[in-house]
């Protein structure tokens, strides 16, 4: 089965929440609502079978061996591989490479293409709202390096200022690394508009796609960026795995990240000749179960429809702000003309980790705290927010429950 | 402070207390009140050197040594973590190092907080405790050093 040969169904979310088991779970008494998804996805029945499957029926190490099992799990693994090349609309198979998560790949191009072409004076340009995970590694980098980290700064509403952007492109810039879709604030970030920018100046651009992935349509060719990371498991897929897309020609001269199994071609004590794409990055034995479960997760989405996936959640999205901005001495953090269903908040005189006890206490699952993203938390000069962030199987009447249970905590709490 | 009731004794009192609640949020509005009630620590204690590392929430957390017992002093940005501190301080305030040292404190498991309170959580609780631990354990040992010294080493505690 292809993608392009599924039948996207009409949208049903009755249909949807039975494929997924864990949504019939009660905490604390009372039916989950998850609304926990920039984190995590929960994941379907399809997903969770691919998985169990393989260890029940074919499980094997792949690539070398010459038996039938290995053959079926090669096949199967690979098979996931061709799914994401569709899925982000990648030229070519050998430009995906599977990862442990959106972290390993960022730290890998740090690793590999950073440490090959960032030099002393040389500058790497992120924004205010990157996770943790695209400031960390190339702060280490610029520490190695001597290069310098500059930040795109960003307007109340939570939006990437442009102008200021353009301005910090110099022929210095060396990197671009820039969140497609802020996880603190949902914002959608014009990538086209800042890749297309930085290629003018001469610089490469790694985009972080974490929480973009499983919403927006994804083209790497239109974007044009050179480099492209998410991880599995916030798309409906197994933890442990994440995709790095690459241009090739950057991917073919770059050095190698680990050494091990799997990347080499010929070894002897003077001297190792590596493996080519995409296995020349990918050391040692895969996480070969989750790579197969992801192609079912990238099914899943697929035969629901990226376009019913994001009707349904920007109707979430828009119920929930709507109520939400209702609500007295509630202040909605991130208020981006282009966001995904992500609603971050806090509340006068009311700490989010109260809010968010008090929530699980009635089965919601929100996020509290910094969301990994401190220095923009700064920018707000606030501690934290209390985040709920939608998925396909969300419903309305979750969002009256969570207006509900956020009622009666300040009503608790004040 | 508790000044004729040991940890265990205090301990049993709140369990004891607790078992009253029929839902969980009978429990949290009890602990609420509790935060609420808790009196502010002076601005001059709510200094970095004063927090407790681990918590979501911002604790500050201050001991004092008066003849041979510990007493604590904390306050927190969120009001069910100063519900929690006013627990423990009603615990474990006024008793001497090596008790608060030995200190088991089951209570907060036998009403519910440390399996409800979910690990990222309960951490900051549990850093508080150890916080609280520590500075029993200081006290013990600048006690014994004094002993050995015959007086002589300085004995001002750095948190007072």
């Amino acid at each position: 089965m292809t993608m392009s040969s599924t039948i996207v169904k009409s949208f049903d979310v009755d249909f949807i929440r039975q494929q997924f088991p864990i949504l019939n779970r009660q905490v604390k008494g009372k039916q989950l609502v998850y609304f926990d998804n920039a984190a995590t996805t929960q994941k379907p029945q399809s997903v969770i079978d691919a998985l169990v499957n393989y260890y029940k029926g074919y499980n094997a190490n792949i690539h070398r061996g010459i038996h039938s099992l290995a053959e079926e799990a090669t096949a199967a693994f690979e098979k996931t591989r061709d799914l994401v090349q569709q899925f982000i609309g990648a030229p070519s198979r050998e430009e995906i490479i599977f990862t442990r998560g959106t972290t390993e790949g960022i730290n890998l191009v740090a690793y590999t293409w950073g440490r090959q072409n960032i030099k002393a004076g040389d500058e790497i340009v992120i924004s205010t709202m990157e996770h943790h995970s695209n400031i960390v590694p190339w702060q280490v980098l610029c520490e190695e390096k001597n290069a310098v980290l500059k930040i795109i700064p960003i307007n109340n509403q939570g939006e990437l200022l442009l102008d200021e952007y353009e301005k910090l492109l110099t022929p210095k810039t060396k990197l671009v690394s820039v969140v497609q879709v802020s996880n603190a604030l949902g914002t959608i970030n014009p990538v086209k508009q800042i890749i297309s920018a930085a290629h003018k100046s001469g610089a490469v651009v790694l985009i972080d796609g974490a929480q973009s992935t499983v919403h927006l349509d994804i083209d790497v060719q239109e974007m044009d960026c050179d480099f492209f990371v998410f991880s599995a498991h916030k798309l409906y897929g197994p933890t442990g795995v994440g995709v790095l897309y690459g241009k090739k020609e950057l991917l073919e001269v770059m050095p190698v990240f680990q050494g091990g199994g799997e990347m080499i071609k010929e070894v002897t004590f003077e001297k190792t000749t590596y493996n080519d794409l995409p296995y020349k990055y990918e050391a040692g034995t895969p996480n070969i179960a989750d790579v197969i479960a992801f192609g079912a997760a990238l099914l899943f989405i697929s035969q629901t429809g990226k376009q019913n996936i994001r009707k349904h959640e920007e109707d979430l999205l828009q119920y929930a702000t709507d109520l939400l901005v209702e609500m007295p001495g509630l202040r909605i953090i991130g208020t981006a003309k282009e966001k995904i269903g992500i609603v971050s908040f806090v509340i006068d005189k009311i700490h989010p980790q109260d809010l968010g006890i008090l929530l699980d206490n009635r089965g919601i699952a929100v996020r509290t705290g910094h969301h990994c993203t401190q220095p923009l938390m700064n920018r707000f000069g606030i501690p934290g927010t209390t985040r709920a962030s939608f998925a396909v199987y969300n419903t309305r009447e979750e969002i009256d429950e969570l207006v509900a249970g956020l009622e009666r905590a300040i009503k608790m709490l004040s | 402070m508790n000044d004729s009731k040991t940890i265990p004794e205090i301990e049993q009192e709140i369990i004891e207390e607790f078992s009253l609640f029929d839902t969980w949020d009978e429990k949290y509005e009890y602990i609420i009140d509790l935060g609420k009630k808790l009196p502010p620590l002076e601005e001059e204690h709510k200094i970095d050197e004063n927090k407790v590392r681990g918590c979501q929430s911002t604790v500050w957390l201050v001991a004092d040594y008066v003849d041979g017992k510990v007493f604590f002093k904390a306050e927190s940005d969120a009001v069910i973590v100063k519900g929690l501190i006013s627990m423990l301080i009603r615990v474990l305030s006024g008793q001497t190092p090596k008790q608060i040292i030995e200190a088991k404190l089951n209570f907060i498991q036998e009403i519910g907080m440390t399996t409800h309170l979910a690990q990222t959580r309960s951490n900051g609780l549990l850093s508080m405790v150890k916080q609280m631990k520590n500075f029993a354990l200081a006290y013990k040992i600048k006690d014994s050093s004094i002993s050995h010294d015959h007086g002589y080493r300085n004995t001002e505690a750095k948190n007072n």
